[in-house]
C-alpha cells in the first residue's frame, strides 16, 4: 500500500461495474498516489479499462452500464457531485487518438477552455502555449497550429490529446492504453512525457505491456477477472510478488 | 478440350458485361428521352422575358390571334418562397428529431420510436400530407385554409422525415471516440451534440437538407389541395392562395393555348435545373467540408 509519507489523491471503494448484469470488476479498493504514476496491469479483459473509465465517470455513459461503490477524490464522492464537473478535474487520454477531426491543432486543446467557458484569446493562447509544450509537442507544431489535427502523425495526435485533456487542467489524467496505437519511437516519447507529467499531476495509466509499466510507473496494480489481485510499489510487485497469479503473470505462465 | 473451361469462363464473362452494358442503356433511355424533350421544347422560352414577366393573356390557335410568350415570375416566386417556409418549418424539427434519437436516446424506446416516425411518415403520399394539413387549416382559420403558408406546411411535412433520416444517419457516422473525448473532458451534453458531433455530420446534414427541397421544389398534389391556384396575378402574401412551377406545368399542359403550353415546358426546365443545381451544391459543399476536415 503507499507509503506513509504520500497523500492519497484518489481512492476506491468496494468499486464494482456493470455491463447490464454482467460485473466486469467487482469490490475494488485501491489508493493512487498523489504525484505518482499508478499503473493498472492484466490480461485482457480483466477489468482495466472498466476501471480506469470509472474513475472520471465515463463507464455510466455506455449503455446499460452502472456503477456501484465509491470514488473518492481529495475525500470527495466522486458519484454524489455531477458528472461534467467530475470530468473536468479528472483528463483521460485514450487507446486511440482521438483529436476532434473537424477542428485545427490550435482548436482542439483550446476545446476545454472554449466549451466550457468564455476565455480571452490571450488566455486561450497562454494555455494552449502551456498545454502543447507540457506535452512536449509545441516545437513539432509551432509554426502550424492551424493546421488540421489529422494532419499530424499519431504518436502526435496521441501528444495533442495529452495536450488537449492538459489544457483542461486536471488534478488527475487517466490514461487507457495509451501507446497501443503506436510505434515504439512514438511510445518511448509518451513514456518520457508521463515521467515529466507526474511532477504535477496524479497519473493513473492502464497497460498491457509489462515492461512499460515497469518502465514508467511507481506503483502497479495487478487486475484478474476484475479482481484486485495485488497492489504495491511496482519494484515490489515485479520482484517480490505476494501473489502466486502476479507471480504466473509477470513471468508470462498466462495472460 | 484442354482450353474449353477458361474459353467458356471467358465468353460468359464478356456475355455478362455486355448484358449489364445493356440494362444501363435501357435505364438511360428513358432518362436520356426526357431531358431530350425538356431540353427541346423548354429552352426556347428560356429568356429574359421568362423571368420577369408575369403569364400572358391566353391566345388561340387560329389565324389572327396574337401570342404573347411572358413570363413565369409568380411561380418562380411562389416556388422560392414555398422552399424557403418549408425548409424553415422542417429542418429544425427533423434535425432536432435526429439529435435526440441519436445523442440523447441511444437506448430508449422511443428513439427507436422517432426513426420508425420518420420511416412511416416518408411513406405518406404527398396528397395525403396536403389534405392533412388543408383539413387542419380549415378548423383553425379557413380563410388560410388555400395558402402558400398552408401548402409550405403540407411540404414540410413531406421535408421532415427526409431531414431526420439523413441527420441521423449522418450523425451516426461520426465515431463514438469523439463523443468519449468530448465528454472526457468535461463538456456538457448539449455543447457537445450541437458544438462537435452535429458540426462533425455538418456536410451529410446540408445533403439531406438539399435532397428534401429537391423532392418538395418538384411537388404538385399537395399544392393544388393545400395551396390554392393563383399563378395568374401577382402572389397577395403568404396567406394568400400560392403558386408554384410544379402548378403551372399542371396548368399549362393541360390548357389549349399555345403560350401556356410553352410556358409548361420552360417551367419543365427551370425546375430540372433547379434539381440539378441542387445536387451539384450539395456534392460541392460535402467536397469542400470533407477537403477542409482532411486539413488541405
Amino acid at each position: 500500500m503507499a507509503q506513509a509519507d504520500e497523500t492519497v489523491k484518489m481512492e476506491t471503494q468496494n468499486l464494482s461495474a456493470f455491463y447490464g448484469e454482467t460485473r466486469a470488476i467487482q469490490e475494488i479498493n485501491l489508493r493512487f498516489p498523489e504525484r505518482k504514476v499508478t499503473a493498472i496491469i492484466g490480461p485482457s479483459g480483466c477489468g482495466k479499462s472498466t476501471l480506469i473509465r470509472c474513475l472520471n465517470r465515463l463507464h455510466e455513459t455506455a449503455p446499460k452500464a452502472h456503477v456501484e461503490g465509491s470514488v473518492f477524490l481529495d475525500g470527495e464522492d466522486l458519484y454524489q457531485i455531477d458528472a461534467t464537473a467530475v470530468r473536468r478535474r479528472v483528463g483521460m487520454v485514450f487507446q486511440k487518438p482521438n483529436p476532434f477531426a473537424t477542428m485545427s491543432i490550435y482548436n482542439n486543446v483550446s476545446a476545454p477552455l472554449r466549451f466550457n467557458s468564455r476565455p480571452s484569446r490571450g488566455e486561450t493562447d497562454a494555455v494552449v502555449l502551456r498545454a502543447l509544450r507540457q506535452a512536449a509537442l509545441w516545437d513539432e507544431v509551432r509554426d502550424r497550429v492551424d493546421a488540421a489535427a489529422t494532419s499530424l502523425s499519431g504518436g502526435q495526435q496521441q501528444r495533442l490529446c495529452i495536450a488537449r485533456a492538459l489544457a483542461a487542467n486536471p488534478e488527475v489524467l487517466l490514461m487507457d492504453e495509451p501507446c497501443s496505437a503506436l510505434d515504439p519511437i512514438a511510445t518511448s516519447k509518451i513514456e518520457e512525457l508521463i515521467a515529466q507529467l507526474k511532477q504535477e499531476y496524479t497519473v493513473v495509466i492502464v497497460t498491457h505491456n509489462m515492461q512499460q509499466a515497469a518502465r514508467v510507473a511507481d506503483y502497479t496494480a495487478f487486475l484478474y477477472l476484475g479482481k484486485l489481485i495485488e497492489f504495491g510499489p511496482t519494484e515490489d510487485l515485479f520482484e517480490r510478488p505476494k501473489e502466486h497469479l502476479t507471480e504466473s503473470y509477470i513471468t508470462g505462465r498466462f495472460g | 478440350m484442354k482450353f474449353d473451361r477458361p474459353v467458356r469462363r471467358k465468353v460468359f464473362s464478356h456475355g455478362m458485361t455486355v448484358l449489364t452494358g445493356l440494362a444501363v442503356l435501357v435505364i438511360m433511355i428513358p432518362l436520356a428521352s426526357v431531358v431530350y424533350q425538356v431540353v427541346l421544347l423548354g429552352s426556347p422560352v428560356m429568356n429574359v422575358a421568362f423571368f420577369t414577366q408575369q403569364i400572358p393573356q391566353a391566345c388561340g390557335r387560329g389565324p389572327g390571334s396574337v401570342c404573347h410568350q411572358g413570363g413565369v415570375i409568380v411561380p418562380i416566386e411562389g416556388t422560392l418562397e414555398l422552399i424557403g417556409l418549408s425548409s424553415l418549418f422542417s429542418v429544425p424539427i427533423g434535425v432536432g428529431a435526429a439529435i435526440f434519437a441519436v445523442e440523447y436516446g441511444r437506448e430508449r424506446r422511443f428513439a427507436r420510436f422517432i426513426g420508425m416516425t420518420a420511416d412511416v411518415l416518408s411513406g405518406v403520399p404527398s396528397i395525403i400530407a396536403g389534405c392533412f394539413t388543408w383539413a387542419l387549416f380549415l378548423f383553425y382559420d379557413p380563410a388560410i385554409a388555400f395558402s402558400t403558408l398552408d401548402a409550405a406546411l403540407a411540404l414540410s411535412v413531406l421535408m421532415v422525415p427526409i431531414v431526420t433520416r439523413t441527420t441521423e444517419e449522418a450523425l451516426r457516422t461520426v465515431p463514438n471516440s469523439v463523443r468519449e473525448a468530448a465528454m472526457a473532458l468535461g463538456i456538457s451534453k448539449w455543447k457537445m451534440s450541437l458544438r462537435i458531433t452535429f458540426v462533425a455530420a455538418l456536410p451529410g446534414v446540408i445533403t439531406g437538407i438539399l435532397l428534401a427541397i429537391a423532392r418538395s421544389a418538384g411537388e404538385a398534389a399537395p399544392l393544388l389541395i393545400a395551396g390554392g391556384f393563383a399563378c395568374i396575378h401577382p402572389l397577395q402574401g403568404i396567406t394568400q392562395e400560392t403558386c408554384a412551377l410544379p402548378l403551372w406545368i399542371w396548368f399549362g399542359a393541360n390548357s389549349p393555348n399555345p403560350n401556356f403550353i410553352a410556358l409548361a415546358w420552360g417551367c419543365a426546365l427551370l425546375l430540372l435545373l433547379l434539381i440539378l443545381a441542387m445536387s451539384v451544391l450539395s456534392r460541392f459543399v460535402l467536397n469542400r467540408m470533407a477537403r477542409k476536415m482532411r486539413g488541405e
